[in-house]
């Protein structure tokens, strides 16, 4: 028997290659460079600073003093010469915002990897184990995907009163992964399709249990898929407002928007500087992981609706 | 290997029947079924089980604290006849239905620009997304402070520009609140939209564009005749979502309005948890909550029909 070579295939290279890219220029040089001005790059920055706008706002609000946060005349409002940190100190020392912050991660990062565990294993049994009526699951799986927290939260709090879990981080540890565990199924299941099926069978072959073949041939393959709806998920949590809201009543145990739209909110007229403090630190850990994972939240929203 | 055959032997352990334990480890039917335990744990306790005894609260008089009893249709008979949960479904609808033909012009526009060939593409169509990354109520609160009745920076801006004297009473006013938050929805919303259309339109064959240009067709000719239709199922199923989530916002309203001024901006989501939550009528507020699976049904088929469109389209078969 003659060895033959195994060839050496960068099995992970070939998959998460894009299917086709074009390069090619298209029929875009038969503009002029006037007509793009106008018709492109105009409109797009008109809309560009409009998308962004607020954020500046929010940003410039936490650092101006609070005179000229209120004296619109004297000093030119878009910009300060004289920032102070003082709302964000007060933010961080005199309130209970670290631990809003704390507790928002918690549930997040909770839901998210409990959401991913029964996700993944759901996606593989319907694409991979194809039991009979997978087809039927996977549709269901689909219609929650369309049934909104606003319509359940009523009957949730009842729930979740009921299990005693109310105003515990648990009950929103709990009920997020029905808002997560529709979406990430259906985007997993998008990346196990593209895994070849022939793997599977090779490891069949050599004996490998099904358990095995999850862990070691699909789910290192399906990484990128992972980790889009991963950040996806720990997004929707950090986003979801209405089981917060109904489900949790102490101020600290509060997660960051609802304590901040509940807490912050007083009669005293100088309270934008510390409430845009507050929205700045609440949204700067989402922003952060989105500008280190921009592709796989793309293809993590693209993905969901395209399946 | 070959002595195998020659030799036959009886085999160390003899192959005994599958055991009903067997059964449950190894058939393709009851693996799926072991696979799927957790997922559908979640889905049937906090969802489809909550879905059901929410429209049963809704014939109930139950209050938070109290047991209620089956009170037949009484609930729905009584908002049959309160104005402000029929001004709650104007208002719903209202900002449904604008918010959505706004984000949808906006966002197929913005998809459009996205898709040129142009630098730091890349960078633009991260910034593009910010406004859907950053949580609702926190880009709701900037919203607020833009939209302030004495410190509003677009008050200023105008006077300064001579085109107002006064400042604009931004959420006072019943018209100026509903533009305000129906703008925040599009505001919110466009990144979404474009951003899959985005995804949408580069699957286009570029070839298609380079033959209708050499038949001379013009540039909204291509796009009526080339990208619309390309793009027709994608957009069925994006704007699905856009409606069906801009139907049930809550997060938004509240954090800005909270329903005022004189419930201009009630929602029935908002109004049923003002019932529900803060007035503790858990049995009126799943009523409202209730009246809107009808709506939500309707946006459901339109999304089936759109993702058979899509398969049909594609020549795909339904796998």
């Amino acid at each position: 028997m003659t060895d033959l070579p195994a060839p050496k295939v960068d099995l992970k290279s070939i998959l998460s290659t894009p299917a086709r890219v074009d390069n090619s220029e298209g029929m875009s040089y038969l503009q002029s460079v006037p007509r793009r001005i106008v018709t492109l790059y105009i409109p797009l920055s008109i809309i560009v600073i409009i998308l962004l706008f607020p954020f500046y706002w929010m940003g410039l609000t936490a650092i101006k003093p609070d005179d000229q946060l209120l004296d619109l005349d004297k000093y030119n409002p878009f910009w300060t010469w004289n920032p102070t940190f003082k709302h964000i100190h007060k933010l961080l020392f005199e309130s209970y915002y670290p631990h809003w912050l704390w507790n928002t991660m918690y549930v997040a990062i909770g839901a998210t990897v409990l959401s991913i565990i029964a996700s993944v294993l759901a996606a593989y049994a319907i694409v991979r184990l194809r039991y009979k009526g997978a087809n039927v699951v996977g549709g269901l799986i689909f219609l929650a995907y369309l049934v909104p927290p606003s319509i359940l939260f009523i009957p949730l709090a009842t729930v979740v009163f009921q299990y005693g879990l109310f105003d515990s981080p648990m009950a929103l540890i709990l009920t997020y992964p029905t808002i997560l565990i529709p979406f990430s199924t259906w985007l997993l299941m998008g990346y196990f399709k593209t895994i070849p099926f022939e793997l599977e069978e090779c490891a069949l072959i050599d004996g490998a249990s099904r358990w095995q073949i999850l862990m070691k041939i699909v789910l290192p393959l399906a990484i990128p898929g992972l980790i889009s709806a991963f950040i996806f998920c720990f997004t929707l949590c950090w986003n979801e407002f209405i089981y917060a809201l109904t489900f949790l009543q102490s101020t600290p145990n509060k997660t960051v928007p609802v304590a901040i739209v509940n807490e912050f909110v007083d009669g005293d007229i100088y309270r934008w500087g510390s409430l845009m403090a507050g929205a700045l630190c609440g949204s700067l850990p989402l922003v952060i992981l989105y500008a280190f994972f921009v592709e796989h939240y793309v293809s993590a929203m693209t993905g969901a609706v395209k399946e | 290997m070959a002595d195998i055959a020659l030799a036959p032997r009886r085999a160390k352990t003899e192959i005994r029947e599958a055991t009903a334990w067997d059964q449950l480890r190894h058939n393709k039917n009851w693996l799926g079924f072991w696979f799927m335990v957790p997922a559908m744990a979640f889905l049937m306790f906090f969802l489809a089980y909550p879905l059901g005894l929410g429209i049963w609260l809704s014939f109930t008089d139950t209050r938070i604290g109290r047991v209620g009893h089956f009170i037949g249709t009484e609930n729905y008979e009584w908002l049959w006849d309160d104005s402000i949960f029929w001004l709650s479904v104007f208002n719903t609808l209202l900002y449904t239905s604008v918010a959505s033909a706004v984000k949808f012009a906006v966002g197929l526009y913005l998809a459009l620009l996205l898709n040129e060939r142009m630098p730091f593409k890349a960078l633009l169509r991260a910034a593009v997304l910010i406004p859907f990354i950053v949580p609702t109520v926190l880009s709701a609160l900037a919203f607020w402070w833009i939209f302030d009745s004495q410190f509003s920076i677009i008050s200023w801006s105008l006077k300064h520009l001579g085109l107002i004297t006064q400042n604009i009473n931004f959420l006072g006013d019943t018209t100026w609140a509903r533009i305000c938050v129906i703008f925040a929805n599009i505001w919110r919303g466009v990144p979404f939209v474009a951003i899959t259309l985005l995804a949408g339109l580069q699957t286009v064959q570029p070839s298609l564009y380079e033959a209708a240009t050499l038949d001379g067709a013009s540039r909204w000719q291509m796009f009526r005749f080339i990208t619309y239709p390309l793009l027709t199922p994608i957009i069925a199923v994006v704007m699905t979502f856009s409606v069906l989530f801009t139907f049930t916002d809550f997060q938004l309203i509240w954090a800005m309005t909270r329903g005022g001024p004189v419930n201009a901006t009630h929602l029935m989501a908002t109004l049923s948890y003002q019932r529900a939550i803060i007035a503790g009528q858990l049995g009126e507020g799943a009523a409202i909550s209730s009246a809107m699976i009808p709506f939500l049904l309707a946006a459901i088929m339109v999304s089936w029909f759109g993702l058979q469109r899509r398969k049909w389209q594609q020549g795909e078969s339904n796998d």
